[in-house]
């Protein structure tokens, strides 16, 4: 009985049952009320061999089109970057992927260093001073900086602009009426956000929130924007793509007070949306704000360096109701691998990346058989009209082998016809000429 | 001094120049970018060949402790076995390069699985509907009490409901999230058997009570004897019941939160499930409610249509809305879901083998570590050093620290806050009874130590990277990133030494 995961033998068990002092596994059971135990077998799927486990969901991955069988053009907040090997040999490391969160230094020097490396490249990218260990993703960070800065700013407002991708906006209205928040949008005008509309709405907010690049693939006046939310005494939040900062400029240059972002294109597979990180950075004034781990540096008794979990004091464990967030758990493996990603890149990778996104995104701009949607600059994904519904487009370009990108209608009603394209450093220029083909066919 | 030395940081062993990254060069036209959206300073990330960068990884991952370094009894945790089948199935291209985005009639087996994974759980918490968005158990309790919110707000009693009890054995991120959530905490108290104290809880519950928040078995350790009681007493009270899935490990198939008379539940897949905790996260926290609640779970919602396939509904109008990003970390259910495939109904044998396996070591380990509650424990129990630190000023974090020495994890410590110098067990069901009896001889071992060499532990661990670390000063010197340019690191001369 049992699987090969279970190590007790018939004779262990009974040896330990009559150390116990018990005659059967029942009687361990026996502070379970009668009326509350199932009194029949769990209804799930007889045991399976390890082997036909593997059948079984091998089955099932085979009925996904997954991104190297077609050629996909999907991006729209997770994107199709390449992931060098080294990353998964480091994070499959089974001291980390089987430890718990570093709670005993002694033990767990090898992540508490890794979040502290971590926190130092997220303040580098962001131009900021302190960082969590990360959030779940680039959505609940959102909320996590609405926390942050309502406490802050004492202020129950806050100004969202339209051009934020919408989970991100969806997930901080879920949790706004919790938090006692009302959320303001802020329209777009030709795809971009006007400075002017955003000083407007953050009037009485704790923050002003804006994607940088939007998620129209736009780039947005990020400067006049940040100035815009501090001039209405708002805390200017941007929401950023980690693999352009090396091409863009950092939030922390321009003004904002807390930059967070979505981690999972730092060497994070696509993996159906799952698990992938978010990060949160700010300026020091609000360490105490922050939520989440923190990795600080310190000394052991003989002087060495080592790093521990600190400004604890913000946290559920110790603060309990009065905590700065509830969570515990967050993404560390994913933000390893975020580490040990943008390590890998480097200062001139990131830089190299950043300008073959933006070279890509021109050559689709010169050479697809389409209008560009906005005229704002992009990064590495553009916006087209098609001048038929793009959901249509997507259906008849995927029978060509080619999944041409997002419908933006699906979030926006009136760009029904407006498709987003996302090209990575996975797509080529001859990738970018065969887009232009099947669009050109399926348009015609 | 030992055989570890100093580990330098990767940004010390940088140089400019240097470069892992091999990228493809396309020929490519020039793209302008606004000067005043222009990087003007490139950040310091580091520079080394990949070679070099390897070393780092792996030297870090030298300096830590998981489940396949040793035994890891950190209670409240389980840390059990992660089998790496469920790391190759996870990777699988069919699963680990679909975008999120794909159309679902070509996310068909992504679906299904989420589905019956869905189905399994919902089958495991005696519920009726699941949303596997939450992110972690911390966020699957926020979402359940947003849950709670929406479906008082809908029944126009959200004016009057605004307390949630939560007993003073609970998880911090319990009152926590009651205050994420909007609600305010209502603290009840435990009573001399290790139960909730029913006069308490009698004196609190009223109109103005929204839900319990209760951990069952509670982080004592101890099934709740008068659950049926209490359900009785909330649900006569018009509130509703919230299971914290922290402690499933004890009772799968054995007893199921929704027969107790839990409204809606949260799993952790990284605890119950055997996904890896990666040092950290990621988790999953699923939740699961009775049908009356299921018009407010997240959205989308996973459906399956009349000819067998699967699609994603997000016209859900009570729906409390998103509280993530697409469907939740995916690659987590994956191998959540293999893990349950391969035990079946056999569930039930894991959580009598992860119960037997605590009460074992219970029973060796009571008559030297002072036990407060003294009954049969569920899969973990609660010891407390209060003895040792009585008689021979031995903390629990001096037990804790002289067990790396051994190459154990040391269990949860000071939690839960109602057992002083509290050391939380729980061994989990993975273990063999050779792991048990070494962990017995050590924390033995440790006792008589206490009484005869009490220095050896208070100067413990011996032979890890750094010994104990000054945290106070940690936050003191609020060194949170690496300060560049630095050159001589104010790290070399010993403090004064505690
Ligand atoms: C009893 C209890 N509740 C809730 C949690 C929170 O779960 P998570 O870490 O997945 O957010 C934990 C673990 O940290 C726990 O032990």
């Amino acid at each position: 009985m049992g699987t090969g995961y279970l190590a007790l033998t018939d004779a262990d068990r009974e040896a330990m049952l009559a150390a116990i002092g018990v005659a059967s596994i029942e009687e361990l059971f026996a502070d379970v009320p009668e009326q509350v135990r199932l009194k029949r077998e769990l209804e799930l799927p007889p045991p399976a061999s390890e082997l036909e486990v593997e059948r079984e969901l091998s089955e099932l991955a085979g009925r996904n089109v997954s991104s190297g069988r077609e050629l996909s053009f999907l991006g729209a907040g997770v994107y199709d970057h390449y992931v060098p090997a080294i990353v998964e040999a480091i994070v499959s490391r089974p001291e980390f992927l089987t430890a718990y969160t570093p709670y005993q230094p002694e033990l767990s020097q090898g992540v508490l260093q890794a979040i502290f490396e971590y926190q130092t490249v997220i303040c580098e990218l962001t131009g900021m001073e302190v960082s969590n260990a990360s959030g779940y993703d680039g959505a609940t960070v959102a909320a996590d900086a609405c926390f942050m800065a309502a406490h802050a700013t004492g202020r129950k407002k806050i100004a969202i602009a339209e051009t934020v991708g919408p989970q991100v906006r969806q997930v901080v209205k879920t949790y706004a009426p919790g938090f006692g928040l009302e959320i303001v949008e802020i329209p777009h005008s030709g795809g971009v956000t006007d400075p002017e509309a955003l000083l407007a709405a953050s009037r009485g907010a704790a923050a002003a929130i804006f994607q940088q690049p939007n998620f129209f693939g736009c780039l947005e006046p990020a400067p006049d924007l940040a100035r815009a939310a501090s001039e209405a005494g708002a805390l200017a939040v941007a929401h950023v793509d980690p693999l352009s900062l090396g091409v863009l400029e950092a939030p922390g240059a321009y003004g904002c007070q807390i930059a967070i972002g979505e981690g999972q294109a730092a060497g994070n597979r696509l993996s159906f949306g799952g698990p992938h990180f978010g990060f949160l950075a700010a300026k020091k004034e609000l360490i105490r704000r922050m939520p989440g781990r923190i990795t600080g540096q310190t000394v052991d008794r003989s002087g060495r360096r080592g790093f521990v979990l600190t400004f604890q004091t913000r946290e559920q464990h110790i603060r309990r109701e009065k905590a700065t967030s509830n969570i515990t758990t967050n993404q560390s493996l994913c933000a390893l691998a975020g580490l040990v990603y943008l390590s890998w890149l480097g200062p001139k990778g990131l830089r190299e990346l950043g300008e073959t996104c933006l070279g890509l995104a021109e050559l689709a701009r010169q050479t697809l058989p389409v209008e560009e949607a906005f005229a704002a600059p992009s990064f590495k994904e553009i916006a087209v009209r098609l001048g038929r519904p793009a959901e249509d487009v997507v259906r008849e370009a995927k029978k060509l082998g080619v999944n041409p990108g997002y419908p933006l209608g699906r979030d926006y009603p009136g760009l029904e016809d407006v498709l987003l394209i996302a090209l990575t450093e996975k797509r080529s220029p001859a990738d970018v000429a065969r887009l232009a083909e099947v669009l050109g066919e399926v348009l015609a | 001094m030992s055989k570890w030395g100093e580990l330098p940081l990767i940004f010390e062993r940088s140089k400019a120049g240097r470069c892992a990254c091999s990228l493809p060069r396309y020929e490519l036209p020039e793209a302008e970018l606004p000067a005043e959206l222009a990087r003007s300073q490139a950040p310091r990330l580091p520079e080394l060949a990949e070679p070099d960068l390897a070393r780092h990884f792996s030297a870090l991952a030298d300096r830590n402790f998981g489940i396949d370094s040793g035994f890891y009894p950190l209670g409240s945790c389980t840390m059990k076995y992660n089998p790496r089948l469920n790391e190759r199935l996870a990777a699988l291209p069919g699963f680990a390069d679909l975008h999120p985005h794909q159309i679902p009639e070509d996310a068909q087996g992504a679906l299904e699985l989420c589905f019956r994974l869905q189905e399994a759980l919902a089958e495991i918490s005696g519920l009726d509907a699941v949303s596997l968005q939450p992110a972690a158990g911390s966020q699957g309790e926020l979402t359940g009490l947003m849950l709670v919110r929406a479906y008082f707000a809908d029944r126009g009693e959200l004016g009057e409901r605004r307390k949630v009890v939560v007993p003073d054995t609970a998880h911090g991120t319990n009152p926590a999230s009651v205050t994420m959530a909007g609600f305010e905490l209502q603290p009840v108290k435990t009573d001399a058997r290790g139960n909730l104290d029913l006069d308490d809880l009698r004196r609190v519950v009223g109109p103005d009570t929204a839900a319990l928040m209760l951990t069952n078995p509670s982080t004592l350790g101890l099934f709740e004897e008068n659950i049926t009681e209490v359900a009785r007493i909330f649900h006569d009270a018009g509130a509703l019941l919230y299971y914290d899935g922290a402690n499933l490990n004890a009772v799968c198939g054995v007893s199921r939160p929704g027969d107790m008379g839990f409204d809606v539940v949260h799993f952790n897949l990284h605890k119950t499930f055997s996904t890896p905790h990666g040092g950290g996260g990621p988790g999953a926290g699923p939740v699961a409610v009775r049908r009356e609640l299921e018009p407010f779970l997240p959205v989308p919602r996973i459906v399956r249509r009349e000819d067998g396939s699967f699609a994603l509904d997000s016209e859900q109008a009570k729906s409390i809305g998103r509280v993530r990003g697409f469907l939740g970390p995916f690659g987590v259910f994956v191998k959540a879901y293999a893990f349950i495939r391969v035990y079946g109904p056999a569930l039930r044998e894991m959580s009598e083998a992860a119960v037997l396996n605590a009460n074992y070591l219970l029973s060796r380990l009571k008559d030297v570590y002072e036990l407060r509650y003294d009954r049969l424990c569920m899969h973990e129990f609660v010891l407390s050093a209060c003895a040792l630190k009585r008689e021979h000023g031995i903390s629990a974090l001096d037990v804790a620290k002289r067990l790396m020495d051994f190459g154990i994890h040391p269990p949860t410590v000071y939690f839960p806050l109602v057992v002083p110098e509290a050391l939380m067990i729980e061994p989990t069901e993975s273990e063999s009874l050779e792991t048990l009896d070494a962990f017995v001889e050590a924390m033995l071992q440790i006792a008589a130590e206490a009484a005869e060499n009490p220095e050896l532990l208070h100067e413990a661990p011996h032979d890890r990277p750094v010994e104990r670390l000054d945290e106070a000063a940690a936050v003191k010197r609020a060194i949170v990133r690496y300060e560049f340019g630095e050159s001589a690191p104010a790290f070399r001369q010993p403090s004064a030494g505690t």
